[in-house]
Formats: C-alpha cells, structure tokens, sequence
C-alpha cells in the first residue's frame, strides 16, 4: 500500500522561484541558475512513493537535497510546486491548523543533530509530542517510558540530554518520535553524527524495531553502506532531481548513469547481494507424512543429489541423506522421522552473501532459505553462491569463476 | 560670526503644542492611567512600611545564603541591610526599595512581551530597536520631563521615569535570549505541530530564562540608579535624603543616604544576578 506518494515536487529557495524553474525545466544547471537569478535549487522534479511499512533511504551527496525533500514531506519547508499525498491527503493544500494536527498524528522526527529539548530530562523530552497534543500527564509518561525502554534507555529517564553520550541522545531523539505512535518516521541523517562502531549498533536496533513497530520510514542518508543496509528500497539524488531508485541491488547492479556508478563503486557487493538472489531452486523435495526412505531416495537418484530437504504442512523440517536413506530402507522403516537431521542451517531471504560462507563452510549439507513463515525459498550450494557473485560484479567476464567455485579463499569477504 | 537669527525653526513652540493636544486628547486617559500606578505604587510602599524589619532582615539573609551559596554572604547582605536601620534611614530606605519594586514589577510586565514581540517578528524588531538604543543614549533626567507633564509632581511620574528608563535591558535580553535558541530546536518543536505559543512557552522561554534573567538583573540595577533622580520630581526615599543634603551642603547627611543607596544596589545585584546566572548553569 501506498503511504506516502511525491509527484513533481519542486523547491526552490529565493522570492521569485518562477524564472528558476523555467530555467530548471529548460535543462539549466542547478549552478547555472544559482549564477543567473541567484536562486537555489533544494528539490526539481521528484516523484516517487513510500509502501506502508517499508524503509525508503533517500541518498545522495551533501548539498544533493535531502533533508530540502524529508522537510517538504511534513512541510517544514514549504514546497514551490508538486503534491505530496499522504494517507490519501494532498499535504500541501492544508491549513496551518490542519497541518500541525497532520503532524502530531502522522509524523515522528530524528534529527542529524539529534536537537533535544536541552532543558528537558530525557522522559520530558520523549513525552513532548504528546504534551503537545494535551495527552494528560500519566498517559504521555507511560508511553514515553515504553518509548525509551524500546530504545534500551530504561534507567535514565531523569537524566537531562548533555549528561548522555552522543549515541544515547539519539535514541532519546528516536523515543521522542517514537513516543508518538505516529505512523511514519522522517529521519534525516539520523546516525550521520554518531561514531561508525555505535552507528552500526543504531542501524541494527533500527531494524530490530522497525520489525516491531513496522512503521513507514523514510530514512536520510549520505552513507551507501548505511543505505543498502537499511533500505528496502532507495532513492538516489543528485543536484534536487532523482537520478535513479529501486532496491540496493537494482541500483548496484543496473546503475542508471555515471553519477550513481560512481556513487556506487567500491561497494563490497558480497554485502550487497542477498541470500535471495544466490539461492537455487531446491530440484526436489520430501514429505515427512507421506514420503518413506524409499520415496525419498527415488527423489534424490531422480534429482542426482545425494540429500533432500524434507517438509510438513508447508513447513522445513529438516533433511535426510541419501545414506540414511538406505540404510533405514534396509532395515525396513516406512518412514522418515528417525533418520531426519533436524539441525539445519537456515538463513533469511535478505541474509547478505558474505555471512553465507562462513556458513558454507562449516556446514556438510546446503544452506536452506527460509522465509518468515517458514516455509522453503531455496537452496545455497557453494558453487551457487560464487557463479552469482562473480557474475553480478564482473557483468563481461560472467561465470569464470565457475570452474573453481568450490575453492572460496580466492574470494575475499 | 553671529548665527543667524532668521535661520530658526521654532522647535520647542511645536513640541509644547503637541504636548498640549496629548494632554487636552488623552488628559482622562493619563489621569486614569496615573491613579491606578499610584495605588499599585501604594500598596506595596504600605507593604513594605508594615513588614517588620527583623522579618526583612532575616529573608534577605536566608535568601542570600541561598542563592549565593554561603553562609557568609547571607551575613553580609543582613548586615548592610541592618546598618540601614541603624543610620536612621530605615523609613526612607523602604520607600526606596518600594519604588523600585514597583518599578521592576511593571518594567518586566511591559519588557518581556515586547521583547517577545520583538523576537518573534523581525520587523518589530527594526521598529523597537533604534528606539531602545535611541533611549539608552539619553542622560536619564530627560525622561522626567514628560514624566512631569503627563503626571505632575509626585510618586506617579517618578515611577514613570524610572520605569522608561529602567526597562530597555529588559526588552533588549528578552528579545536576544530567545532568537538565542537554536534553530534546529524550534524546527524540532514545528516538526512535532507544536503552535507559536507552546514554542513560545515549552521552549523558547525556558530557554531563554537565564539571559531574561540577566536583563531582570541590568533592569532592577537601573530602576535603583533612577531613584536619586527621580526624587528631583518628587519622589520621597533616599534619593530625596541625597538631593535635600546637595542642596543643603550637609556632607554628613548625604554620605549616609548615598551609603544606604549603594548598600541596597549591593544586596539586590548580588541576589538577582546569582539568580540569573545560577540558572545558567
Ligand atoms: N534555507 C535555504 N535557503 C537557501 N538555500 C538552501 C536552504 N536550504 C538548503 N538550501 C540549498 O538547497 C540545496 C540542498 O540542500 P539540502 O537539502 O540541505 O541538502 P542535503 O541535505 O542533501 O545535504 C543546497 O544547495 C543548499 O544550499
Ligand atoms: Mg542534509
């Protein structure tokens, strides 16, 4: 679903935007019309949408128009043209009234420089939406405490903001967006300003509780890294305009122009590349309620592998080899519950390449894709693994690496 | 060479004018305006005329060891304000100190929404400060003028005097102390749809409070400069003791008045200004 949809967004800073954005429109530079009419460009031309749910990084060097564009989504700065619906409402034609209700419902702030209420303690400053919108005083603490305890600040509320470490004021700053139960989350550079150890700690808590709160975010970034890893999908600026969006891999592997291949350039693609893309399909599969060692045996011989994932109402039990297979065949069992090896490996779909070969390695059997509900998406050899790899980072010189796929030293992670 | 005389334009005729339509205009208005300063004005000269002095006494020392923090300060200021007492000069001191209570009372209640206004509208701002910078430069005797005019003799215009000359700093740090506050705290406030007033009232002033503070401070220091002269229209107090000694060539007398005088500045610069920079911190 879609929750928030930008069409033709312009902002352009100066009294007379018109001739800018003629000049825009006839294919002038952003320099060049800052030199003739001395108006900046922050935004030119963007479309695009938000899902219900979903991170969407906006990317782009400093000075590209990002935090110009997360500000017109809550209006905070005023857009020049172009509509931003959001939930079904046209943001830019409501009244001042309106809007700041639009905000108190709809919008959760994090801020670059995490501005905090520097005179409110850290529970004051979380439960501040809420005083706004006159939540009486139990209510708004409570929620606000649920909020720090969710970004792990349990303890502290008292505190005021300059007693806590630059990591620790943000999360205050992430609870007091949270506190709102708002249902979109504009962060603009959230982590930018935090060290690269306890920024990395950040995006892992982001995603730990995005799995929670499952709230629409949209999420400022300058960092690739950042962005690849947070971002379900990602928009690219440059200069105002949109130069390309899409998933991480989309853009990684299809970059639209130079700009963003070079943006894009010195990426590890084995953190890029998910479990998704290198899983094969599984050739073949057991029934735990149906299949006998015999069955099961057949499958393989059938499918020239020599173990087979087995499953139950829909869900991955675990595996059999075609060794087991035999001997309980031997012996005369029907089924396949005593010689089912219940301890497999199994990885999310979005699991990055580069955890998967420590796992290759150690494990005897495949890797196993699962999604969430359980049930089987694929399957990672080794070999599968490297022939995508080397195919996705060198297009031309495709699947060379195929001979050699069992030797994974020569790749380095 | 003689300036001459036909180059002239006749400057005070116009200024007496307008001051006589002011008057005949707004007579009832200034009348109205002037009664009810002098009964605020009163009642807290009653009040402190009715507050034993011990009682006085001691909250200064308590308050002083409080907010500056030693007991030894508490002390002190007790003691100035007890010498007070023993000078004589307990009376005319209270008047005083009632003149600039109610001076700093009205000065704050009209300096801080101005400097409110002021910071909230950069326009207000090109408006009010050339006036306040205008007001700082003018030796502070010319304000009993019109303060003579609108109100006659008396406490009223005293108190008028003292509270144009008195409340500049006021406005001046109100207005400072909130465009102070940083951007990207009052853009997080618009980001959470908080309306002018709660920006105003959950962040801006409380923000703005130690430097508010430092303007209470310069204001209620200028208010107890004003008095002496106030007094030259009538004000009685310690500055009245001072003018009386002046023109009296009585060295003695006027030493102890100007003794008192500065022994008050002392005690209340020494607590409004712990105060303002105490909540700096
Ligand atoms: N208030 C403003 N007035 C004029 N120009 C601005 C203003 N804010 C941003 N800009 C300009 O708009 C462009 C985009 O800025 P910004 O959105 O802050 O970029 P980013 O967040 O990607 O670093 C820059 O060229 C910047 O100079
Ligand atoms: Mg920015």
């Amino acid at each position: 679903m879609e929750k928030i949809i930008i069409e033709g967004l312009y902002k352009i800073f100066g009294p007379h935007p018109e001739k800018a954005m003629r000049m825009l429109n006839d294919g002038h530079s952003k320099d060049d019309i800052m030199e003739k009419t001395r108006h900046g460009v922050g935004v030119a031309d963007a479309s695009f949408v938000v899902n219900a749910g979903e991170i969407l990084v906006v990317m782009g060097l400093s000075g590209s128009g990002k935090s110009t564009l997360v500000r017109c989504i809550n209006r905070l700065i005023e857009p020049t043209a172009g509509k931003v619906i959001v939930n079904g409402e046209d943001v830019t034609r409501i009244g001042k009234k309106e809007l700041r209700h639009f905000r108190q419902k709809h919008f959760g702030m994090v801020f670059q420089n995490f501005a905090l209420f520097p005179h409110r303690s850290v529970v004051r400053n979380a439960e501040y939406g809420l005083e706004i919108q006159g939540v009486d005083t139990t209510k708004r603490r409570e929620a606000a405490m649920q909020a720090l305890e969710q970004v792990g600040l349990k303890g502290w509320e008292e505190s005021m903001p300059d007693q806590l470490s630059g990591g620790m004021q943000q999360r205050v700053g992430l609870a007091r967006a949270l506190a709102l139960d708002a249902d979109i989350m504009l962060m603009d550079e959230a982590f930018s300003a935090l060290d690269p150890l306890i920024r990395r700690d950040m995006q892992d808590e982001l995603i730990d509780l995005q799995e929670k709160v499952q709230k629409t975010i949209v999420f400022i970034s300058h960092d690739l890294d950042e962005a690849i890893k947070l971002g379900d999908r990602i928009v690219l600026m440059k200069d105002g305009f949109i130069v390309q969006q899409g998933t991480a891999e989309e853009i990684l592997t299809n970059p639209a122009n130079d700009y963003v291949a070079r943006f894009v350039e010195g990426v590890d693609m084995s953190k890029v590349i998910t479990a998704e893309t290198v899983m094969k399909k599984y050739e073949a599969m057991a029934y735990l309620s149906t299949d006998g060692p015999k069955a099961a045996l057949r499958k393989m011989e059938k499918a020239g592998i020599s173990s087979i994932f087995v499953r139950k109402s829909g869900k991955l039990k675990g595996i059999v080899t075609a060794r087991a297979c035999r001997a309980a065949a031997d012996r005369g069992e029907k089924n396949l519950a005593a010689i089912l090896d219940t301890d497999i490996q199994t990885v999310a779909p979005d699991t990055p390449a580069n955890e998967l070969f420590p796992l290759l390695a150690e494990e005897p059997h495949p890797v196993a894709v699962v999604a969430e509900d359980g049930h089987l998406k694929g399957v990672i050899v080794a070999g599968s693994l490297l022939a995508k790899l080397s195919e996705v980072t060198n297009p031309e010189n495709g699947s060379d690496l195929d001979a050699e796929a069992d030797s994974e030293s020569k790749i380095t992670v | 060479m003689k300036f001459p005389e036909n180059i002239n334009i006749p400057l005070d005729v116009w200024v007496d004018r307008a001051m006589d339509w002011v008057l005949n205009t707004f007579g009832g208005f200034f009348d109205a305006l002037g009664t009810l300063i002098l009964y605020f004005m009163l009642y807290i000269e009653k009040f402190f005329l009715w507050l034993p002095w011990p009682v006085l006494i001691l909250g200064v020392g308590i308050l002083s060891w409080r907010v500056l923090g030693s007991w030894w300060s508490g002390v002190s200021m007790a003691a100035m304000l007890f010498f007070i007492g023993v000078l004589g000069l307990w009376e005319l001191g209270m008047m005083t100190l009632s003149l600039v209570v109610a001076s700093v009372i009205i000065s704050l209640a009209i300096g801080i929404p101005l400097g409110i206004a002021m910071a909230s509208s950069n326009r207000m701002q090109g408006i009010i400060k050339p006036l306040l910078d205008g007001m700082q430069t003018m030796p502070s005797f010319v304000y009993l003028i019109p303060a003579l005019m609108l109100f006659g003799l008396g406490k009223v215009p005293a108190l008028f005097a003292t509270i144009i000359y008195a409340v500049p700093p006021v406005i001046r740090l109100t207005n400072v102390g909130i465009r102070e506050v940083s951007a990207s705290v009052i853009e997080a406030a618009h980001a959470f749809g908080s309306s002018y007033w709660q920006i105003l009232f959950k962040v801006q002033l409380p923000l703005a409070r130690p430097t508010i503070l430092v303007g209470v401070n310069q204001t209620t220091m200028m208010a107890l400069a004003m008095v002496v002269i106030a007094s030259m229209i009538g004000a009685k107090g310690l500055g009245l003791e001072v003018l009386l000694a002046i023109n009296r060539i009585e060295v003695g007398r006027g030493f102890e008045a100007g003794l008192c005088i500065v022994f008050m500045a002392i005690i209340i610069d020494r607590i409004t200004f712990a105060m303002a920079s105490e909540k700096k911190q």
